[in-house]
């Protein structure tokens, strides 16, 4: 925490609000934030503020100057009245000093707009400055983190959370500097002008102040409980509509019905007594101001009476008027009264800004906490050193080494260790008593091992739970082990830099996913600098080809969002073509077929094959003919090899394999 | 569009009529302040008399205490009117999609529902609250406020009249411009929006081919026109500020030179030329006030339109002015059906004809796309044919009432959902007044007792939204005993044993033929081994049927079932298990 902006004036009565402020870190933290980026930026605004408030002040003190120095000088003066036209009162002081606060006003202006186009920038610049903090961040985050966390909820973290710094940064900081500014330079004139009146305003402000903010606490625990109930709302909506398929063939809905209408009364009801308490402090707030402006109108005008001496109460009251005016040196005129007037309005404005902004930020915590919270998350471990190169042969076979490294793609790689040594990449993977679990205590894979030499494809089997996915996850370090080690090529996969260890293994995964963007970008996402005919080369190689020039726009028709136009079995090729054009070392497999109805499948089996041809590569499927002619067939129970052999063996040892492929249970 | 909204307003309406009367009263004391305050000034102290400033300071207090009063009804029922509408609206849309019918919530997407319930409503529920408040408050302070000026004193009113005339067109074109980029910006937000939620669901994906810079890059181009959209359209709005203040100023020196002159020539006191003050800002700061409104409203405009789309859907299916509420027996007839899912779009099932005993085990198979969903899903009236009829116990489905024929068709779903709660609760989805027994029975049925029974508390465990504390075999598993505890006549299962094993898929068949001997049992599934068994398969290809026989016949009369056959069993293909 910034000792600056600390506020330090905690003192245990008038502090609650003020603790509910430090108690909003995270607010604070973005303040840091913005004034680190920004400094100049921040420095010309506050000038600029600084500027527009002294501006603001001489136009609502040249009230005064416009009544004591040019008009009351003229109607004393009664020839302009009654000495006939012509020789009328002279207007050229008058002008002049016009002209002077027309040119004091336009500077206020100007520096005004400054400040705001700045401020924009800023509050602008922060919040993508920010989103794109969120985003950098996020793709750093461990799988962990998305299976924890709700899509909607890590969506509503740029959108709505993000959104409220739009008011905090935009509105809230300018807001406050340019009240403090206007307080600060009110109160010092105030002061100038007089002493006793001063006091009756500051009392007031005071009064102020104190009901604004426990106003605003007292609505806290409202605005908590409308976040709450708004809460439940959305998750029994978001639950009961994305059922509602189920809701209609059940014949729920009266049910249905009967339970959101019971959450949305609630709801209604806290949102109403959260903006009950809202609603009341701006009245209550200009009532006192309409209050100590009546007030400071009847001291003023005892005292400027008492001063000129023509009072009519009574000579005490007189006498102490004139007393407590002539401290100030000077006596108490009617334009230093009715500009004083003005200055109170000028005073109690920013206190009940001042007030309401300490209670916008505090609620505006609730989104800079989440945006926080995602920012702090711990990023995925990567101590990685060795990296993936692309090599080809030496030029000189009789230096210790017999590869280079090169730049462009040659179809040949290597790990490089930090001492700068090449050694061939050969897809050897091996895993040696790995344990792991998704969460603490939930153990899903025991003592895996096994060996998978190069070329070899291995496949897993098993009934669903039995850990077949979580096996490949941890080869690429989608999730980190924790007993055990993972090698590959003989570097622990620790020791391999997590970008290089991935873009060595090549991964169609369970569920396609493809993106907003053309058949041809979709496919090249695998390699970002493969050419067109490479993408389709990689096409046709998984029989896509035929299906893709069947599109209204072929390798160029766009597809929405989730690819919603194509069949599940058609976004599985292009699956397979982004890992064909990927052209990876190793090849992980993740029921890749699933979804291609047999027929297809048989079609791009070929495809397949001659994809597998050479590469290590680990395949899990449920149907047979992806698995029957693989090097080594795992099969897994509950997170344990329990079989292990070619496919005949297992047939031969009518175990849990031949159950599986069978469908009879083994008696006894 | 308007309509329908204002009908939701509903029991809300006298507090939301009310509130312009409490906020024009709170502004016509309002106003009268700055005016007693002049006489305070011109009566009291210029004139030296106390007694005249306590009592125009009484009437001021009693004035602005009013006003508080007033000022806080208004406040106090524009936000429980526009609180109410906000509940009305979310009700009335929960409603309506309570009567929508499959096609419909196809069609609005279940994403989409949920913001127009939740972001789109509360965009609405500000934009009226503004517009009770301010609309009425802000046109009455301007005129009330040059009413008072005109009083006051006519000839320096026209600066007023100028100074408005000046703001009034410059926010015109303002807002104009603004309501456009405002639109854009929208547009971009979506844009971004889409990009992290591709990168959120597809992060396996990124990170499996090591593409988090590409999605960076992709990311900031997403922000920065966002960022630059933004920037524009608020140094747009910025504009206000200087324009309003140097039409301000402007006039704060136009009355001091005009005034200067009227009070030296004697038409203006030194108290009236101070309200006069007063009054600018209340009449420009009303025109910007209403300026302000009018952006809200073309802001929460898309909103609107997308509420009252949802409340305005009328489903495309309803209930027969006559119902039957019998559904006699489960047997099942398809005549000449033809159907679309949109349309005039390509027909998903063509020319069905076909004809199923009730009590009959019935095996459908087929490739992806086939229509084997669709099929089934026409059985319980999930949608309606477009051309042909079926009939399930000899009546057109589009006979019974929607609720008869689907508690009588019980329908499993493809994907499994279960809702938050504990497995008993969920299990009295299919029949409310089962008793525990019978709970008990249907996961039997189900083959689901047992793994019930190993959780820590049994049929009481709570279920996680979504229920991602149970497997996927698992979550089937009990959908299938929900589905037994209606009792249905026809049971269709949609695939519902995809992701249970062989085995235990096997054991749920046996105990579906002992026990529930006289159901009509639709069994849809990619395995063979699920659906050979039955009484007869129909044998799905490209939307039509392609055979409807027995296991043996099919063998050696359907060459897809043939071909289905051979790849999925010994000599071909298998299935192991589901996924």
């Amino acid at each position: 925490m910034a000792p600056g902006f600390q506020p330090r004036g905690d003192r245990p009565r008038g502090g609650a609000t003020l603790k509910d402020l430090k108690g909003a870190t995270t607010v604070w933290r973005l303040f840091r934030y913005v004034f680190r980026h920004y400094k100049v930026r921040i420095g010309i605004v506050l000038l600029c503020i600084l500027v527009t408030s002294v501006t603001s002040l001489a136009s609502s003190l040249f009230t005064r100057t416009l009544i004591d120095d040019y008009i009351t000088p003229m109607l004393s003066r009664p020839t302009g009245l009654f000495a006939g036209v012509g020789a009328g009162p002279d207007y050229g002081p008058l002008a002049l000093a016009l002209v002077r606060l027309g040119a004091i006003l336009l500077a206020g202006i100007v520096a005004g707009y400054l400040s705001n186009f700045l401020m924009i920038q800023v509050g602008q610049g922060t919040m993508r400055k920010l989103r794109e903090d969120l985003f950098r961040h996020m793709q750093d985050l461990p799988l962990r983190y998305f299976d924890n966390h709700a899509h909607g909820d890590i969506m509503s973290v740029y959108t709505n959370d993000v959104d409220t710094l739009r008011q905090v940064i935009g509105s809230s900081i300018p807001n406050l500097v340019k009240s403090l500014a206007t307080i600060i330079a009110t109160f010092l004139s105030m002061v100038v002008l007089s002493l006793p009146l001063t006091l009756v305003s500051i009392v007031m402000a005071w009064l102020m102040f104190k009901t604004t903010t426990s106003l605003g606490k007292l609505s806290k625990k409202y605005f908590v409980e409308r976040q709450r109930n708004l809460g439940l709302v959305n998750g029994f909506i978001e639950e009961m509509v994305t059922g509602q398929k189920v809701v209609k063939v059940y014949c729920h809905e009266d049910e249905a019905v009967a339970a959101f209408e019971k959450l949305n009364e609630q709801l209604r009801s806290s949102v109403d007594n959260a903006n009950k308490i809202g609603n009341i402090i701006m009245p209550v707030n200009s009532n006192i101001s309409n209050f100590a402006y009546v007030l400071l109108a009847v001291v003023g005008a005892v005292l400027a009476m008492g001063a000129s001496g023509t009072l009519g109460v009574g000579s005490a009251a007189g006498w102490t008027a004139w007393y407590l005016g002539g401290l100030n040196g000077a006596m108490l005129t009617l334009g230093t009264l009715v500009s004083f007037l003005t200055l109170q309005r000028n005073f109690t404005r920013p206190v009940t800004q001042i007030s309401n902004e300490i209670n916008s930020i505090v609620m505006a915590s609730a989104g800079t906490d989440r945006l926080y919270a995602l920012l702090d998350e711990a990023i995925e471990p990567d101590a990685g050193v060795v990296t993936l190169v692309n090599a080809a042969p030496s030029p000189a076979p009789n230096v210790g080494d017999d590869l280079v490294e090169v730049p462009q793609r040659t179809g040949l790689w290597a790990w490089k260790t930090p001492s700068g040594a090449l050694k061939r990449l050969e897809g050897l993977v091996s895993l040696s008593d790995v344990d792991f679990g998704y969460v603490p205590g939930k153990q899903v894979l025991y003592d895996i091992n096994l060996t998978a030499y190069p070329g070899q494809k291995i496949a897993f089997v098993g009934g669903t739970g039995a850990g077949k996915t979580t096996i490949t996850n941890l080869i690429n370090r989608f999730y980190e082990i924790q007993d055990g080690r993972i090698t590959y090529d003989g570097f622990d996969v620790a020791s391999i830099a997590k970008e290089s260890l991935r873009r060595s293994l090549g991964m169609v995964l369970q569920e396609t996913h493809l993106f907003s963007g053309t058949v041809l970008d979709n496919i090249r996402y695998g390699r970002l600098d493969a050419t067109d005919e490479e993408c389709r080369a990689a096409a046709r190689l998984v029989c896509a080809d035929p299906f893709i020039r069947r599109l209204p726009n072929g390798y160029d028709t766009v597809l929405s969002a989730d690819g919603g136009n194509l069949s599940q079995g058609e976004r599985q090729l292009l699956a397979i073509a982004r890992a064909a054009v990927a052209d990876p070392p190793v090849l992980i497999l993740d029921e890749a077929t699933s979804s291609i109805d047999t027929r297809t499948e048989r079609l791009i089996q070929q495809g397949m094959d001659s994809l597998m041809k050479g590469r290590t590569t680990f395949v899990i499927a449920h149907r047979l003919s992806t698995v029957r002619n693989a090097d080594y067939i795992m099969v897994l129970d509950h997170g344990r090899i329990i079989e292990r052999g070619k496919h005949w063996e297992l047939l031969e040892q009518r175990g849990k394999y031949y159950e599986l492929f069978t469908g009879n249970q083994i008696v006894g | 569009m308007l309509k329908t909204l204002l009908r939701e307003v509903r029991q809300y309406k006298w507090p939301a009529l009310l509130t312009p009367v409490w906020t024009t009263a709170e502004v016509v004391l309002w106003i009268f302040i700055p005016y007693v305050t002049a006489s305070i000034i011109d009566k009291g102290i210029n004139a030296g008399d106390l007694r005249a400033v306590l009592r125009y300071g009484g009437i001021m207090l009693i004035l602005a205490f009013l006003s508080l009063v007033f000022g806080f009804l208004a406040g106090r029922f524009a936000a429980y009117s526009s609180t109410g509408l906000a509940a009305n609206l979310r009700l009335a849309m929960y409603r309506n999609i309570q009567r929508f019918s499959f096609s419909d919530i196809d069609k609005f997407s279940t994403a989409g529902l949920v913001t127009r319930m939740t972001t789109d409503v509360s965009s609405i529920q500000n934009a009226f609250q503004t517009l009770l408040r301010t609309s009425f408050r802000a046109p009455l302070n301007m005129v009330s406020a040059l009413v008072m000026c005109f009083f006051i004193h006519r000839r320096l009113s026209l600066i007023f009249l100028v100074a408005m005339l000046v703001l009034a067109i410059f926010l015109t074109v303002l807002i104009t411009r603004v309501a456009k980029l405002f639109k854009e910006i929208l547009q971009k937000v979506d844009a971004l929006n889409a990009v992290v939620q591709e990168n959120v669901s597809a992060i396996r994906v990124v990170k499996a081919f090591v593409r988090e810079h590409h999605e960076i890059s992709k990311f900031d181009r997403a922000a920065l026109s966002l960022f630059t959209m933004n920037v524009r359209a608020e140094s747009l709005m910025a504009l206000n500020h200087p324009v309003m203040n140097l039409v301000v100023n402007g006039c704060t020196i136009a009355l001091s030179w005009y005034g200067a002159h009227f009070i030296v020539e004697g038409s203006l006191t030194t108290g009236q030329l101070t309200s006069l003050f007063s009054y600018i800002m209340t009449v420009l700061s009303g025109l910007m006030m209403l300026s302000m409104v009018f952006v809200q409203l073309t802001q929460s405009y898309a909103s609107a339109v997308r509420i009252v789309e949802v409340i305005d859907e009328e489903p495309d299916m309803a209930n027969p002015d006559e119902p039957v509420t019998v559904v006699p027996d489960g047997s099942i007839d398809f005549d000449h059906v033809y159907f679309s899912y949109t349309q005039g779009g390509d027909y998903a099932l063509e020319d069905i004809s076909l004809h199923i005993d009730a009590g009959e085990t019935v095996g459908v198979i087929g490739g992806t796309g086939s229509g084997k969903s669709t099929l089934a899903a026409l059985v319980a009236r999930l949608y309606d044919v477009s051309e042909g009829s079926v009939r399930v116990g000899g009546r057109d489905v589009r006979a019974y009432d929607m609720k008869t024929l689907r508690w009588e068709v019980a329908m499993v779903l493809q994907k499994s959902t279960l809702f938050s709660g504990t497995i008993l609760e969920n299990l009295r989805w299919g029949r409310p007044d089962a008793t525990y027994e019978e709970c008990v029975e249907a996961c039997r049925q189900a083959c689901a007792d047992e793994f019930i029974r190993e959780m820590p508390d049994g049929y009481e465990t709570l279920i996680d939204q979504g229920g991602t504390n149970v497997s996927g075999g698992q979550r089937q598993r009990l959908c299938i005993a929900r589905a037994l505890l209606k009792r249905p006549k026809v049971l269709v299962l949609d695939d519902s044993t995809s992701a249970v094993d062989t085995a235990t898929d096997a054991r749920i068949r046996e105990t579906f033929a002992a026990r529930i001997p006289g159901v009509t049992r639709l069994i849809i599934s990619q395995r063979i081994l699920s659906i050979k068994d039955a009484d007869r398969i129909i044998v799905m290809d490209n939307g039509r049927v392609s055979g409807f026989d027995t296991h043996e016949n099919l063998l050696r009369t359907n060459a897809i079932y043939r071909e289905i056959y051979e790849m999925q069993t010994s000599g071909g293909e298998g299935d192991f298990d589901g996924r």
